[in-house]
């Protein structure tokens, strides 16, 4: 087409175009094995791609978890910025666990300044609780973090996403259908980061065929790709089947919480859950798999991090879908390989304000805590002795979203009461948590007296909050305050990212 | 006299609770068994009694395990041992005192003089603490009768199975090996008034095994089992519950037997058929049962 | 009560406290004190061990106690036995309620 009869078109201001066509590059001859080992984004080096990303002294740089305790994808990139020189980094992980403790070297140095994160453990937390760095650790939700990256009150500027398995172009997966290999499962953390990240650089010890699929991350939002050796050890990243506790409190706890949501109403045929994976809201799956096999009775979905127990009920056709942020052992994540019917979805999906979320679509959630007030605010972030040691997670995210949810957790862990007057560290507001079951015992939020009747109406003793707190002081006497110094070392952001609460230093002189 | 214990109650479930472990003290009420047996026999190693004892007797004196039956296994007055576990927990307020490895009447009433000098010396009402006899040979078995008979403050005579077991040069199997001892400890339980205990059951994994065990005992007639584990006791207690059509029925007994007495009557029928006094008893028996088990603590 | 010897009573387990016991010529109760619940609990642990030291009387020894979450009732337990132990005395003093 030429300049001439391009101007005759009528209207052709108003039509966006980039000028008349003027020829196609050239093609391809040689075949598509030969093209992509040729043209590609794999850089040699991490170095490389640090340098092709356009890294600056004081950017954002983003990681998932999906890798857990078995990480070596953080200590990895940040050793090689430290290096290379880089200062004032903003590390902004979808979290961090005891096996990140070489940051601290890091954060000593001047490399890294500033850390967002769901979670911190170990010596890291430690230190950070002791007052290591100058401007407090943000702590957001999973479902807070997606929201803020997305709103770009968290600006990533380069994320550095480790991926058991990815193509030369970039399509990357927590593992593969070509091979036996399994890694982590869903990479859905790192789905979020990848959409909206300025630059994203993969790291993989597995470079498999065109085309990854099916993948958590797609081509077109991956820049570099560098294979490296080593993203993490697979012991640490995952083990075989996460097993039901044996405990008996445990399983008094999860019997009961079951009970509770049957006795509520929300055991109905097609009814909607999340469970975690922590000792008793895990055995709870147990206990709840019963009772929809005595109803014959289906769930339409479960929710969440997976575990084996809940794609096992799936494979039974208990569950007819799974959607799955994470995967949390490898039965889950053999289960996300193979069953068409589990899928794999982002932070973003899962559990954002900004979006529908999939929270949202929640009957109930049972859902761990470190402490419990009696205003129901729960905290799963900072032990006893006010020392960061968990994560915040989706807890108040499914908190929010969920019909009903429970908060399950023994009266006292040791000595140590689990209900108390004020918790150390609001992390999910208790205007959102309905019921709370321990081994000694029930409370329902003053706010659902419908529940309350309920639970009676089944025969289960109703305490009040205060009652449960009164009974743990009873047993274990009544622990001296934590003394803290004025300094805060943390912000606890909500799940729409205003400003829950503050971890303060612990004084310990 | 006040006495610590009740004779007729409900015993489904004694829990054994090593009297050497605090957490596992600490924890134990919060199960739902009918009764709390802290051991300080079989589960404490020889060298560690005296601990033993000194935890018993502070977490009795100390912590609040409700309206549960709490329960002492002691060690036998001929290892030397049992007269000192005695001194340790009578005065801590144990409601029963759980003699081991009984083989005649006259066990019973030597450990019986035993708890009335320790009861005396520390002021408590002679007699105010209970008793029950574990029969753990073969001598016990045939002497069932005398032991069940033996002391006013007994409860209940239970089986103690393992002991028996070797005592009679066989293992345990399939039941058939303990039918003699069950039923002989059962009717002298019977013919005594007081409770009939079965023996635990130790593969705590085994729950077909351990529900087929509790459905031949509550057949036999028994009035609970011990249990090693938490876990066992819901199983348990589950199948001790009577059913909603025999429950009804209960109900229905006892509602004609007011109407009898409201029409100053002392013949009650229910369907044309009389009701005559073993029909009462057990209608009783049942509501008790279920009443129980809806019951809550505190 | 007068001690003899140095003596252990409890267990390093959850919810217990192991409790050694020396005896000092003087110098009153030196007590040195290990809780995982140092901070919440620290100083009432202390006080139930000097209490219950009081009361069976021991004046000066040295001990020390690791604590794992142990109950009041628990630290008295395993500080009487200790005591005893020490003493090499099984005079025991139980007292009803």
């Amino acid at each position: 087409m030429d300049e001439q009869l391009l101007r005759s078109i009528p209207h052709i201001d108003e039509i966006a175009h980039r000028g008349a066509f003027g020829g196609a590059p050239a093609k391809h001859t040689e075949n598509f094995l030969e093209r992509s080992a040729r043209e590609n984004k794999i850089l040699p080096s991490l170095e490389d791609a640090i340098r092709a990303a356009g890294l600056k002294d004081g950017m954002t740089i983003s990681f998932h978890h999906h890798f857990r305790g078995g990480d070596h994808v953080v200590n990895q990139v940040v050793g090689k910025l430290a290096e290379m020189g880089f200062r004032n980094l903003t590390l902004a992980a979808s979290s961090l666990s005891a096996v990140h403790a070489p940051l601290i070297e890091h954060i000593k140095n001047g490399v890294i300044t500033h850390i967002e994160t769901s979670g911190l453990r170990g010596e890291l937390a430690e230190q950070i609780s002791r007052g290591l760095m100058d401007c407090p650790v943000v702590f957001r939700s999973h479902g807070g973090r997606a929201a803020a990256i997305r709103s770009r009150e968290l600006h990533i500027d380069v994320a550095f996403l480790g991926a058991p398995s990815c193509d030369p172009y970039g399509n990357a997966n927590g593992y593969s259908r070509d091979e036996e290999y399994i890694a982590c499962g869903s990479m859905g953390y790192a789905r979020t980061d990848s959409e909206y990240a300025d630059k994203v650089v993969i790291l993989t010890n597995h470079l498999v065929r065109y085309p990854n699929a099916p993948w958590a991350i797609p081509e077109d939002n991956v820049d570099y790709i560098v294979v490296v050796d080593d993203i993490g050890d697979p012991k640490g990243i995952m083990s075989g089947a996460t097993r039901y506790t044996k405990n008996p409190k445990e399983l008094l706890i999860a019997q009961t919480a079951a009970s509770v949501i049957d006795a509520a109403g929300y055991l109905y045929d097609g009814f909607s859950m999340q469970m975690g994976s922590g000792g008793a809201s895990l055995a709870a799956a147990r206990f709840i798999r019963q009772m929809m096999l005595d109803k014959g009775i289906r769930c339409r979905f479960a929710l969440g991090g997976i575990t084996g127990q809940i794609a096992a009920m799936h494979e039974e056709g208990l569950i007819d879908r799974i959607i799955d942020v994470q995967s949390f052992d490898l039965d889950a994540a053999m289960s996300l390989k193979n069953n068409r019917f589990h899928h794999q979805i982002s932070a973003a999906y899962y559990a954002s304000f900004l979006s529908a979320a999939a929270v949202d679509q929640l009957d109930f959630v049972i859902l761990s805590a470190l402490e419990i007030d009696t205003d129901f605010n729960v905290n799963v972030l900072t032990g006893s002795d006010g020392v960061i040691r968990g994560a915040i997670g989706g807890h108040p995210d499914t908190a929010a979203g969920a019909s009903l949810s429970i908060v399950v957790a023994p009266l006292t862990r040791g000595r140590i009461p689990c209900v108390i007057d004020r918790v150390n560290t609001v992390v999910t507001p208790g205007s959102t948590v309905d019921v709370v079951v321990t081994d000694q015992g029930v409370a329902v939020n003053p706010r659902r007296p419908e529940v309350a009747e309920k639970l009676r109406r089944a025969g289960i003793k109703v305490y009040t909050i205060g009652q449960l707190k009164d009974k743990a002081e009873a047993l274990v006497g009544r622990p001296d305050p934590i003394r803290y110094t004025d300094r805060v070392v943390g912000v606890v952001l909500y799940r729409d990212n205003t400003v829950l609460d503050v971890i303060r230093q612990i004084d310990e002189t | 006299m006040e006495k610590r214990y009740v004779k007729d109650r409900l015993r489904r479930s004694m829990m054994f609770v090593p009297g050497n472990n605090p957490g596992m003290i600490t924890d134990s009420r919060i199960y739902g068994a009918d009764s709390l047996m802290f051991d300080l026999e079989d589960s404490v190693a020889f060298t560690e009694k005296d601990t033993a004892r000194f935890l018993v007797h502070n977490a009795l004196k100390t912590l609040d395990f409700g309206k549960k039956e709490i329960v002492v296994r002691i060690n036998d007055l001929s290892s030397g041992l049992g007269t000192a576990d005695l001194e340790a927990i009578i005065p801590a307020g144990v409601h029963v005192v759980r003699l081991p490895k009984t083989d005649s009447a006259q066990d019973v009433i030597d450990c019986e003089r035993e708890i009335a000098r320790i009861e005396a010396r520390h002021g408590i009402p002679v007699g105010a603490t209970g008793m029950m006899a574990a029969i753990e040979s073969a001598n016990g078995v045939l002497n069932a009768k005398e032991i069940a008979h033996a002391s006013p403050r007994l409860i209940g005579v239970a089986l103690g199975a393992e002991d028996y077991v070797t005592d009679l040069k066989t293992t345990r199997s399939d039941g058939i090996e303990l039918l003699f001892a069950r039923s002989m400890i059962l009717n002298a339980a019977r013919s005594a008034g007081i409770a009939a205990l079965d023996t635990v059951y130790a593969d705590v994994n085994n729950e077909e095994g351990f529900l087929e065990e509790v459905a031949l005992i509550r057949k036999l007639g028994f009035d609970g089992k011990s249990v090693i584990n938490p876990r066992q006791i819901g199983i348990l207690h589950r199948a001790f519950i009577p059913s909603k059509k025999d429950l009804d029925k209960a109900y229905a007994v006892m509602e004609a037997i007011r109407e009898a007495n409201a029409r100053g009557s002392g013949v009650a029928s229910l369907k044309g058929k009389m009701i005559d006094r073993p029909v009462v008893l057990r209608a009783q028996r049942l509501i008790a049962l279920a009443e129980a088990d809806a019951a809550e603590e505190e | 009560m007068e001690l003899k010897k140095a003596a252990v009573a409890g267990t390093m387990e959850s919810g217990d406290i192991m409790v050694t016991i020396e005896p000092a010529p003087s110098g009153g109760i030196i007590l040195e004190l290990a809780s995982n619940v140092m901070q919440q609990y620290g100083r009432q642990i202390e006080a139930v061990i000097r209490e219950t030291l009081a009361e069976l009387a021991v004046a000066h020894a040295q001990v020390s106690a690791v604590d794992k979450g142990a109950l009041d009732c628990t630290i008295r337990a395993r500080v009487s036995a200790a005591a005893y132990r020490a003493a090499e005395s099984t005079d025991y003093q139980w007292e009803a309620e």
